[in-house]
């Protein structure tokens, strides 16, 4: 195979991300403190460049770059999800990191960086761009969750996060050396070959199958390798919690498709408890069961909500292991959803927040409903739709990943995801009630920029519109994993 | 002749041995950091010895990328390391207890 230049038309997106953050980066370091609102918005531009050259690539599947690079219907969805997800993170982070004197060009690289970590996870072809993409990403993230350096617990959340992403990423390689081993390829299209060829040693694939699910469920945060989530999602500044709890969802759900669904195809679904499947079941269930319940005792929101995210990884990976065409766009529909959701009620919280109160803990959002209708009524929204209630769109997101589930014959799966939904939506009417039915401590009214105000609304009234239409987005996944 | 199995075994043990210092470890951070690099080490001798035993160059290059990343990756670390070190004044990892629940 020979170097043709215009395979690298078909790496346009990362290219155009690439080249603005390194303007971006110069740029930034010749202005005043007083024109930081450039670099805001060259950032927002950047991602919506990159977006338009998603759009217009042709996203029929072919694999470029000797299979390390993969274009297919799936990475362009995913790609579009993710960089509109980013948006909306960098729109509410702008006043928040104003008012701390941490509005810096640095954070905006950092994050675009760790977005173009993301699209090349996304269109990872082999194990080396995968981890490539995945390590630009954890880089960038560990950077972010230090962005303020006065912050203690910032700083301890940062060192947190640091140790234990580095154990998974050891944890993964370690599989990917093993997967290497017994197959000799490092490419998703010749592992799968060879696995269905039958020449791989079992012991030694699973073996590295093992580990490389440590990996994953490490980076998705599902029990019992969430240790760092709570923690994290808590110390980091809010706005880097709507940001690193949203868009790597969608990032963390590509690999494991790839690795899973493409490459380790072999060992999927059919296989049942020997493959891949049943090792699923057992984090999708403990997953569940650990973030409802233990989400039902936190004061803190931002743990609450870290915990809650747990237990929806463990409905992302029921719709993974649901397998076929039906779950996987199942799940990808959730993945998708969730991140849209969580990015909404982070940035409400970044939204609430002012110059020496930040709004984290419950009662900081009694009777929010007094101070801000509109908010309120966003908030409404979004938690109703992590909960799942009709005619929100989480309802329809649960609803496919059970349908899916019923499909494979693992009734017994969806009851338990049923079960332990109920219990969730405790907590999610406890932050209801709060926001509606208790006196506000305070009668100030809160002030937030139009663009913020513009994002969160668009971002509620997303969870409306996908909820009246779910089947606009839910045809766009099927027809991504009809094409893989 | 050292054969490949003899290899695996020592990147298994090496892995172990920094798995078990990452979580046994209650003292100093900066030795959780050398576990983290051990065990990339320990990553890169089954890609050599996978690499040499198949005849296939690619695992050697995936060393030399893991190498790389290694080196970005223990910047980060110490650069944390040393926020954590002005907010905090130790490195003791007992310490790291303020967010819990």
């Amino acid at each position: 195979m020979d170097f043709n230049a215009s395979t690298l038309l078909f790496l346009l997106p990362e290219i155009v991300l690439l080249s603005a953050i390194a303007v971006i980066l110069v740029l930034d370091l010749f202005l005043d403190q007083s024109k930081r609102m450039f670099t805001y918005g060259l950032s927002l531009a950047a991602l919506v460049a990159t977006m338009a050259a998603v759009m217009l690539g042709d996203s029929s599947s072919r694999v470029v770059m000797h299979g390390a690079y993969v274009v297919d219907a799936m990475g362009s969805v995913l790609k579009m999800a993710l960089l509109s997800v980013g948006i909306f993170a960098f729109i509410y982070s702008r006043r928040y990191l104003a008012d701390r004197n941490l509005f810096k060009g640095e954070f905006y690289v950092l994050g675009l960086l760790a977005i173009l970590g993301m699209m090349i996870m996304v269109s990872a072809g082999s194990f080396l761009s995968l981890y490539l993409g995945l390590e630009l990403l954890a880089l960038s993230l560990y950077a972010l969750v230090a962005f303020d350096g006065d912050s203690k617990p910032g700083s301890e959340a940062a060192m947190k996060y640091f140790v234990l992403g580095a154990l998974a990423s050891g944890m993964l390689l370690y599989g990917i050396s093993m997967i290497y081993g017994a197959t000799g390829m490092l490419d998703f299209a010749g592992v799968a070959k060879v696995i269905a060829g039958g020449q791989a040693d079992q012991t030694v694939l699973t073996f590295g199958l093992v580990f490389v699910l440590i990996g994953i469920a490490f980076k998705f945060g599902a029990v019992p390798f969430h240790m760092w989530a709570p923690d994290v999602y808590q110390g980091a500044p809010v706005v880097v919690t709507a940001f690193l709890g949203s868009v790597p969802k969608i990032a963390a759900f590509a690999m494991a498709m790839r690795i899973l669904a493409e490459s380790m195809g072999g060992l999927g679904p059919e296989m049942g408890w020997q493959g891949w499947q049943g090792m699923l079941i057992i984090l999708a269930v403990l997953s569940l069961a650990l973030g409802n319940v233990v989400a039902l005792v936190q004061d803190n929101i931002k743990r609450m909500l870290a915990y809650s995210t747990i237990s929806h990884v463990g409905f992302i990976f029921l719709g993974l292991l649901a397998g076929g065409d039906k779950g996987y766009s199942a799940a990808m529909f959730y993945t998708i959803i969730y991140a849209l959701t969580a990015v909404g009620g982070f940035g409400l919280l970044a939204i609430i927040s002012r110059k020496g109160l930040e709004a984290e803990y419950l009662h900081d959002l009694k009777g929010l409903n007094k101070r801000s209708p509109w908010l309120a009524a966003m908030m409404l929204l979004i938690i109703f739709s992590m909960a799942g209630v009709p005619p929100t769109v989480g309802f329809f997101a649960k609803l496919f990943v059970l349908d899916a589930l019923v499909n494979a014959d693992l009734l017994w799966l969806a009851l338990v995801a049923v079960f332990f939904s109920v219990i969730g939506a405790f907590y999610y009417l406890r932050v209801i009630k709060v926001i509606y039915f208790d006196k506000p401590e305070s009668e100030e009214p809160i002030v937030a920029n139009a663009d913020a105000r513009l994002a969160i609304s668009v971002n509620g009234l997303a969870m409306l519109y996908y909820g009246i239409f779910p089947a606009s987005l839910l045809a766009v996944c099927q027809a991504a994993i009809a094409a893989l | 002749m050292i054969s490949l199995s003899e290899y695996l075994i020592l990147g298994a043990l090496l892995f172990v041995i920094s798995v078990a210092g990452i979580f046994i470890n209650r003292k100093n951070l900066i030795v959780l950091l050398m576990c983290v690099e051990l065990m990339l080490l320990a990553v890169n001798i089954n890609f050599v010895a996978f690499s040499h035993f198949l005849g296939d160059i690619n695992g050697q290059v995936f060393v030399f990328f893991i190498l790389t990343v290694a080196a970005a990756e223990a910047a980060i670390g110490l650069a944390i390391l040393i926020v954590l070190f002005r907010n905090r004044s130790t490195i003791d990892v007992d310490d790291l207890d303020t967010l819990k629940g």
